[in-house]
């Protein structure tokens, strides 16, 4: 269990970061000429901001620890409830580009490995390099450029998707949510299609290899059984690692594809705060999505351990 | 890895000749990688396009063309515009390669800062092994499991909030990207290091009385050079990705100055009045970076055809 000491090292660090940050918490109270320093220093004293700094930090830990990660100066709310109000369309967002991501990575990585050197295979590792060195804004706006502005015209109608935003109220269509999900998804997911395709690729040319997939096939399996069967299975476990390790980037993706799409999420709240100088709530996000990180990396080896018996953890 | 038996020359018998055989089978490795070698002919195209920047006859990149500017983006081709003008009346043509200068300088020093900070953590890591190895790991994962971008973000708003946004200068942006993308290097020269240490030349530096710092970074760090190589390419491809996407959300490298991912930071508000100043700078950035993967990919496939 390394876990907890892992968090509790992030926590330290982050914090010794944002105590960095300018004026501290009363930074608001600066710029306001009605208040004097003798009230500064007094409002200081009230909040324990004059004591050294382990022990602010073992205080703060504190309030974590009872779920309270401050004030968001920016929002008017605790940033708890800022963060627990944006994360349904974040994770909205994030777990549709997750399942496209792994649909089409791993179909795409399977079907190019099982016929290796064809056209389809040289389409699909072209595709990853392509979508590896994407910059994911410049992305967004050529989404947006293509099927916004200019939309499909043709058999006599003009499609067009709509940019930004989202739609929460009950008088929104199904289908209008879906529509505007479709090009921020496809945004946040190029990257992981491409790496994990890239993957399952190498991943399935090295199952092809082995020991046991020769033998299903000398026993007189289906080529097609074999590959599903008993390749897919086997080649899918390391993914597990993959698609945890690719997390922090999700998050970061997550904050560029939200700004552009104005998609009312915890990263466009982060994006805001950022020139708000909102540091109590930059500070929450961090410490939030870390700890979600370090979770599902822990999620993860139990997963890894579940489908693969080899693997023993002490 | 570690099962394998080190190939040690024959007492006697010259080395030279058989790392000269080596290189000419690397280089026909890279060469057989077209893409690869497409990629290093791009590369060194807009490096050239870079370096020699003053001697291509372009407009001031700062300079606002008065005469044929109406306040709006000038489509490409115009009054010896060859990419058009931007939203500020400035060539584009022109911000695109003083662009380059910034955009590759950045990411070419924050890549040497990375790599000396991953190499020196991770040959001390792979080398004393313990509890220096397990602490230095443990921080390491302190900064793998915070994701990276926001924490830039933080940092670079910190910075910008102490005095203002100017002091986001290139040197800031330099120390803060390089400070913080050492430890997948770190990861990689640890792993390199925990398998020489055991092989026998190092056992014999050892025995021959060298110093540790001796070992580590004369016998150990040559042997381990090939992955840091790749590494430090496909890093350069990752680097100049996270600063053209602080440039472009405005806590980058600061205006006037041109910079590849600031010069789309308004391009969202101007798509469809000038969609070609959304394109080109985006363009320039897909084309180097992909450029530079194909470039690792070579190298990798050349340099150890083992490591994938």
């Amino acid at each position: 269990m390394q876990n907890i000491p892992l968090l509790l090292l992030i926590s330290i660090l982050l914090y010794y970061i944002l105590s960095q940050a300018p004026g501290g918490p009363l930074a608001p109270y600066l710029q306001n000429p009605h208040i004097t320093p003798a009230d500064i220093e007094r409002l200081k004293h009230n909040f324990g901001l004059d004591q050294p700094l382990p022990i602010r930090y073992a205080r703060w830990l504190g309030h974590i620890l009872t779920g309270d990660l401050g004030y968001s100066n920016s929002n008017s709310e605790t940033v708890v409830q800022a963060i627990l109000e944006r994360m349904p369309a974040t994770f909205e967002l994030m777990g549709a580009s997750f399942v496209l991501s792994l649909i089409v990575g791993v179909a795409a990585g399977i079907f190019s490995a099982i016929r290796p050197y064809t056209p389809f295979d040289y389409i699909v590792t072209s595709f990853a390099f392509f979508g590896q060195s994407m910059p994911v804004f410049w992305f967004a706006l050529m989404m947006q450029l293509a099927f916004a502005v200019y939309g499909f015209t043709g058999f006599g109608v003009h499609v067009a998707l709509p940019s930004a935003s989202i739609c929460y109220t009950d008088e929104c269509p199904l289908w209008d949510r879906l529509e505007h999900l479709v090009l921020p998804t496809i945004t946040l997911s190029l990257l992981y299609i491409a790496q994990w395709s890239r993957f399952m690729r190498s991943s399935m040319l090295e199952v092809v290899k082995t020991d046991y997939m020769r033998t299903a096939r000398a026993k007189g399996l289906a080529s097609t059984l074999v590959v599903m069967k008993h390749g897919f299975r086997n080649a899918l476990i390391p993914l597990v690692t993959i698609i945890a390790l690719s997390l922090p980037g999700i998050f970061a993706g997550a904050i560029v594809t939200e700004t552009i799409f104005a998609w009312p999420g915890m990263g466009r709240l982060f994006f805001n705060a950022l020139g708000q100088q909102d540091f109590s709530l930059l500070m929450g996000y961090l410490m939030f999505v870390s700890f979600l990180v370090v979770f599902f990396n822990l999620l993860a080896d139990v997963v890894y351990a579940w489908l693969d018996p080899r693997v023993k953890y002490s | 890895m570690a099962a394998t038996i080190p190939v040690m020359p024959a007492p006697g018998v010259r080395d030279d000749d058989d790392v000269a055989i080596s290189r000419n089978v690397t280089i026909k490795r890279f060469r057989k990688h077209k893409l690869a070698l497409i990629g290093a002919v791009v590369i060194v195209l807009i490096v050239l396009a870079a370096v020699f920047a003053p001697l291509l006859h372009l407009q001031d990149p700062n300079a606002i063309d008065n005469v044929h500017w109406n306040g709006t983006p000038l489509a490409p081709g115009q009054f010896g515009h060859i990419l058009g003008i931007d939203e500020n009346g400035r060539d584009l043509l022109s911000r695109l390669v003083y662009g380059a200068q910034i955009s590759l300088t950045v990411a070419v020093f924050a890549v040497v800062m990375e790599l000396a900070i991953g190499i020196f953590i991770g040959a001390i890591s792979g080398y004393y092994g313990g509890w220096v190895d397990f602490w230095l790991m443990r921080l390491t994962d302190v900064f793998l499991s915070i994701p990276l971008l926001p924490l830039l973000l933080m940092l670079t708003a910190i910075v910008a909030a102490s005095s203002n946004k100017a002091a986001l200068n290139f040197s800031v942006i330099v120390a803060i990207i390089g400070g913080l993308s050492w430890p997948a290097t770190a990861r990689l020269v640890r792993a390199s290091f925990l398998q020489l240490r055991e092989r026998e030349f190092t056992e014999a530096a050892r025995a021959i009385g060298n110093r540790d710092g001796r070992i580590i970074f004369r016998h150990l760090l040559p042997n381990a050079v090939a992955p840091i190589i790749v590494q430090g390419t496909l890093e350069v491809a990752n680097v100049i990705i996270l600063e053209s996407t602080l440039s472009f959300l405005g806590f980058g490298i600061q205006p006037p100055t041109a910079s590849w991912g600031n010069m789309l930071a308004n391009a969202q508000a101007n798509l469809t009045l000038a969609p070609w100043a959304a394109i080109f700078p985006g363009l320039a950035i897909f084309v180097t970076v992909l450029s530079i993967n194909y470039l690792g990919d070579g190298l990798r496939d050349a340099l150890d055809p083992n490591m994938k």
